[in-house]
């Protein structure tokens, strides 16, 4: 039975932390020799946190599925990451960017983890910058900040469009100084297919090495999952084509409880769909927004181009309905207004599925070379992909998957239900609540890794008996069987359909009803069809090849076995939740203009679920409390 | 479109490996490359026959997995691009495109095309960081940077580490990828310290994992998709010429009546 502690420190918010520390155990450093933890995933969270857990003492066993480290999704993130420096002096404070993240959050997000969150923000970009991280400078040689949207202050701190590879390359960094002091062991290539849980506590994982195919058993006294998000479920989303949800489900299953899986954001900014081969949405950075305007022609225009349009027939519509935060307003509000306006027939582009975002405005009063500057890489790509100047042309842009708030649940400690087992950046669900600003998810993943992670995990290790237990102990040799026993099943299909049409079915029918819209009875409906098409899959799908070699296909094939499950719980999840909050707006609950009703009295609660194993799972609350900030209607108007 | 492909296939590190062609059919414009081999390998797929394997994650330029030779050159015909940012619609229709891995002695082929390049990660290792504990940094203002300097820093950080140089160059030299790491740390304050012991350390074992010397052909440049300049292999020559020179020793102090004579 799953109980829900979050085990948030008593008294003022601004000192729990502090306060927190102080009463946490240590493990003395003798001991920490005597200690493995487990770390999957090398983003930057996982990589943060095996780096420095190893400069601790302790002997950290590092996986990723990637051939190198350094390579995670992370590398991906482009514009920025936040920290309350208040260097331009324009308001900024902890305190500021804690609200705005409960705010941006829309209220579903635990007070003391995002104040802790934002405390730390200012750490992290003092740690990064010793590790050589080249931020962005002004001429006197201070860090350069940017603005980001949902927020009226610039705390953003970039390194040109590459924010999150040049990070990742710091926590990469460090990892590489530790494997070559001998204090982390790095397994690239060797991907986590199941948790051993002994005695209910969190001691090992299975891993299968993707070069050889072995699948072996690892114990430790701890296991520490950083492996990422899951929005590849729809398909089509902005992650890279190997981020998937298996080792976090796989967990579930083992008993961690999964919170508010439906929480996913969708980005407004990616290059639109062009045709059905498309294997991913290429996002294009946030920060564009800063310059670019986003508008539709007034009345649908056909194939007129958009310079033939004068200004008085467009539609400046994120202008027109937020004059305060304008195009600024924060990514769930962006998406759902061009998803509503596409609905309406006005889009543009290919199938009415686009908006422009013209940056004429900025060049007629900047000059082309500073937007040039500014944002080149992304012009570059934007051309590279549709063909199209956008120095010319608007760029046309669509909403895609992105980033998801759901994750396994965790205590103030990063814990999740099952003891030893500690969850991480984005792969858990802790600080971002129901939707995510720009620029929170570097600052939370490093926040976890360097800072936050290091503290807790030792008060656990140091307070927790744990005796040793041989890799080839019973519940490990299970685990091994139950992996086996379904790369056999992958390998034993008809072989008439292959892994990824099944993966662009199940997609479809997210993105259809448990995308930007949600309503009852299209969640109702995909809750029954999710499982015959999960039937058809374990029926017919198609893997080449043995378990024995290198076989992308079966790795593949698995994720995607595991989505296909996964879905049905992001749909039970999405139907509990009677209200519309942030990044989830079910259709029953607008305001009559289309705005999203908060429902406070029923669901202030994170919705953590428990794995069932005949039935559907077990909902458990954790009640929100709002001490410090009085949840309001969230207006960007 | 519809185009020829000569892929190699190549079991294992132990098979010999050789050419098989295969046919592209009904391929969009508007497709990558990458998505144009995704649609070859479904048809394999659903033939019962093994996909071919390569190399691919991000899909937008900046992981630097993916990792293929196409007609001869590392990540293909356009300059300053990754293979997954290629589109179909750089090739003329009805081409014969052919397509190998990385090939060096230093990165052995796992299957098909995709290859083992730990060695990159191991030259990382030897010394490729700064090593400063978590925790206790001093306030990123407290060392101004100026603009250039931190600009400079970063052209030469935002190598990849995907091997393209090293599979272009004749001599299968990773200096590209070493002037890039040591020149990011080198041109910031917060690399000096180390900056002797790192170049060093990493140039060794450059050697020690099979990579060849610098020729001088800046093939290199010409295929990094990041663009990432040869005038870093120059800061490299400095800075193990300078850590040469420094590991000598500080030069002796000349006896005295010479060096008052003048």
């Amino acid at each position: 039975m799953t109980t829900l502690d979050s085990k948030v420190p008593s008294g003022p918010l601004e000192t729990k932390w502090d306060r927190h520390r102080f009463s946490e155990k240590l493990v003395s450093p003798n001991n920490k020799r005597r200690i493995k933890i487990i770390v999957v995933g090398t983003g930057l969270a996982g990589a943060s946190a095996a780096s420095t857990l190893g400069q601790l003492g302790y002997e950290v066993e590092c996986f990723c599925f990637q051939d190198s480290p350094r390579r995670a999704h992370s590398i991906a993130a482009q514009g920025g990451i936040n920290a309350a420096k208040n260097y331009q002096d324009d308001g900024d404070s902890v305190a500021r960017l804690f609200y705005d993240t409960i705010k941006g959050g829309d209220f579903r997000s635990r007070e003391a983890n995002v104040y802790r969150l934002a405390q730390v923000s200012t750490q992290i970009i003092d740690q990064c910058v010793a590790l050589g991280v080249p931020f962005a400078r002004e001429y006197g040689g201070q860090l350069a900040n940017r603005s980001f949207g949902g927020v009226q202050v610039s705390r953003t701190f970039y390194c040109r469009g590459q924010t999150g590879q040049q990070l990742l390359l710091g926590a990469y960094s460090a990892l590489c100084w530790q494997i070559e002091r001998g204090q982390v062991t790095m397994r690239p290539r060797t991907e986590m297919l199941d948790l051993i849980v002994v005695d209910g506590h969190a001691r090992g994982i299975v891993v299968r090495d993707l070069v050889s195919g072995h699948v072996t058993a690892h114990t430790a006294h701890a296991v520490v999952l950083a492996t990422g998000g899951y929005s590849n479920v729809y398909y089509l989303s902005t992650n890279a084509s190997g981020s998937n949800v298996t080792a976090t489900y796989r967990a579930w299953k083992q008993g961690a409880a999964f919170a508010n899986p439906s929480f996913t954001q969708i980005h407004p900014t990616a290059i639109p769909p062009s045709e059905t081969h498309q294997a991913k949405l290429t996002l294009m950075s946030e920060s564009l927004r800063n310059d670019g305007r986003l508008w539709v022609p007034k009345v649908p225009s056909g194939r007129r181009p958009p310079n033939d349009i004068p200004s008085s027939e467009r539609d400046y519509f994120l202008e027109r309905r937020y004059p305060q935060f304008g195009n600024l307003v924060p990514r769930d509000v962006a998406s759902r207004a061009v998803k509503t306006l596409c609905d309406e027939g006005r889009g543009v582009g290919p199938g009415g599925h686009g908006v422009y975002l013209d940056f004429t405005d900025v060049i007629e009063q900047q000059g082309l070379d500073v937007v040039r500057e500014r944002y080149g890489n992304l012009f570059d790509m934007y051309q590279r992909i549709t063909g199209e100047d956008a120095y010319r042309v608007p760029m046309r842009i669509y909403p895609a998957p992105h980033y998801t708030m759901g994750g396994l649940w965790v205590d103030y400690n990063l814990m999740s239900t099952i003891p030893g087992l500690f969850v991480i950046g984005e792969a858990n669900f802790a600080d971002h609540g129901a939707n995510r600003l720009g620029a929170s998810s570097l600052m939370q993943g490093l926040a976890d890794g360097y800072f936050i992670l290091p503290y807790t995990i030792g008060h656990y290790l140091a307070t927790t008996k744990i005796t040793p237990i041989a890799e080839y102990h019973r519940e490990s040799r299970e685990a091994l069987e139950r992996v086996a026993s379904r790369v056999t099943k992958l390998l034993g299909g008809q072989g008439r359909r292959t892994a990824a049409s099944f993966h662009r079915e199940v997609g479809r029918i997210l993105w259809d009803h448990c995308g930007m819209a949600r309503c009852e009875g299209g969640l109702k409906r995909t809750l029954q069809s999710i499982p015959a098409l999960r039937e058809e899959f374990w029926r017919d799908v198609a893997v080449p090849g043995s378990g024995e070699t290198f076989n992308q296909e079966l790795e593949y094939a698995g994720r995607v076995a595991d989505f296909l499950e996964f879905a049905e719980l992001i749909c039970h999840d999405a139907l509990h939740r009677e209200e519309s909050c942030g990044a989830h707006f079910r259709e029953e609950h607008q305001t009559p203009d289309g705005e999203p009703k908060r429902d406070d009295t029923r669901f202030s609660h994170v919705a953590a679920w428990e794995y069932r194993e005949n039935g559907p799972p077990i909902l458990h609350k954790e009640p929100l409390t709002f001490e410090f900030v009085q949840p309001t209607a969230r207006s960007y108007e | 479109m519809k185009f020829t492909l000569k892929i190699w296939r190549q079991q294992g590190p132990d098979d010999k490996g050789r050419f098989v062609t295969y046919q592209a059919h009904e391929v969009s414009p508007d497709m990558s490359f990458l998505e144009m081999l995704d649609s070859v390998n479904q048809g394999l797929i659903v033939k019962g026959e093994e996909p071919v394997a390569f190399e691919h994650d991000c899909r937008e330029g900046i992981c630097g997995s993916c990792s293929l030779v196409i007609n001869g050159v590392p990540h293909g015909p356009e300059r300053g691009i990754a293979t997954c940012q290629l589109y179909m619609r750089r090739f003329s229709d009805g081409a014969t495109i052919t397509i190998e891995p990385w090939r060096a002695r230093a990165f052995p082929i796992i299957k098909d095309l995709v290859v083992d390049r730990r060695a990159l990660d191991r030259v990382m290792q030897a010394g490729g960081y700064i090593s400063v504990n978590t925790g206790g940094a001093v306030d990123g203002n407290v060392v101004l940077i100026g603009k250039d300097q931190a600009e400079t820093a970063m052209d030469a950080a935002s190598c990849i580490g995907c091997g393209a140089c090293v599979a272009a160059c004749k001599n299968a030299s990773a200096m590209l990828f070493v002037a890039a790491k040591v020149s990011h740390l080198a041109s910031l304050p917060q690399g000096k310290p180390e900056r002797t012991r790192r170049v060093t350390a990493m140039m060794e074992a450059m050697d020690r994992e099979g990579f060849g010397a610098c020729g001088n052909q800046y093939e290199c440049e010409a295929v990094c998709p990041k663009s990432i300049s040869v005038r870093f292999i120059a800061t490299l020559n400095r800075e193990y010429l300078r850590a040469g020179v420094v590991e000598s020793g500080a030069p002796t102090v000349p006896e005295a009546p010479h060096a008052e004579s003048d």
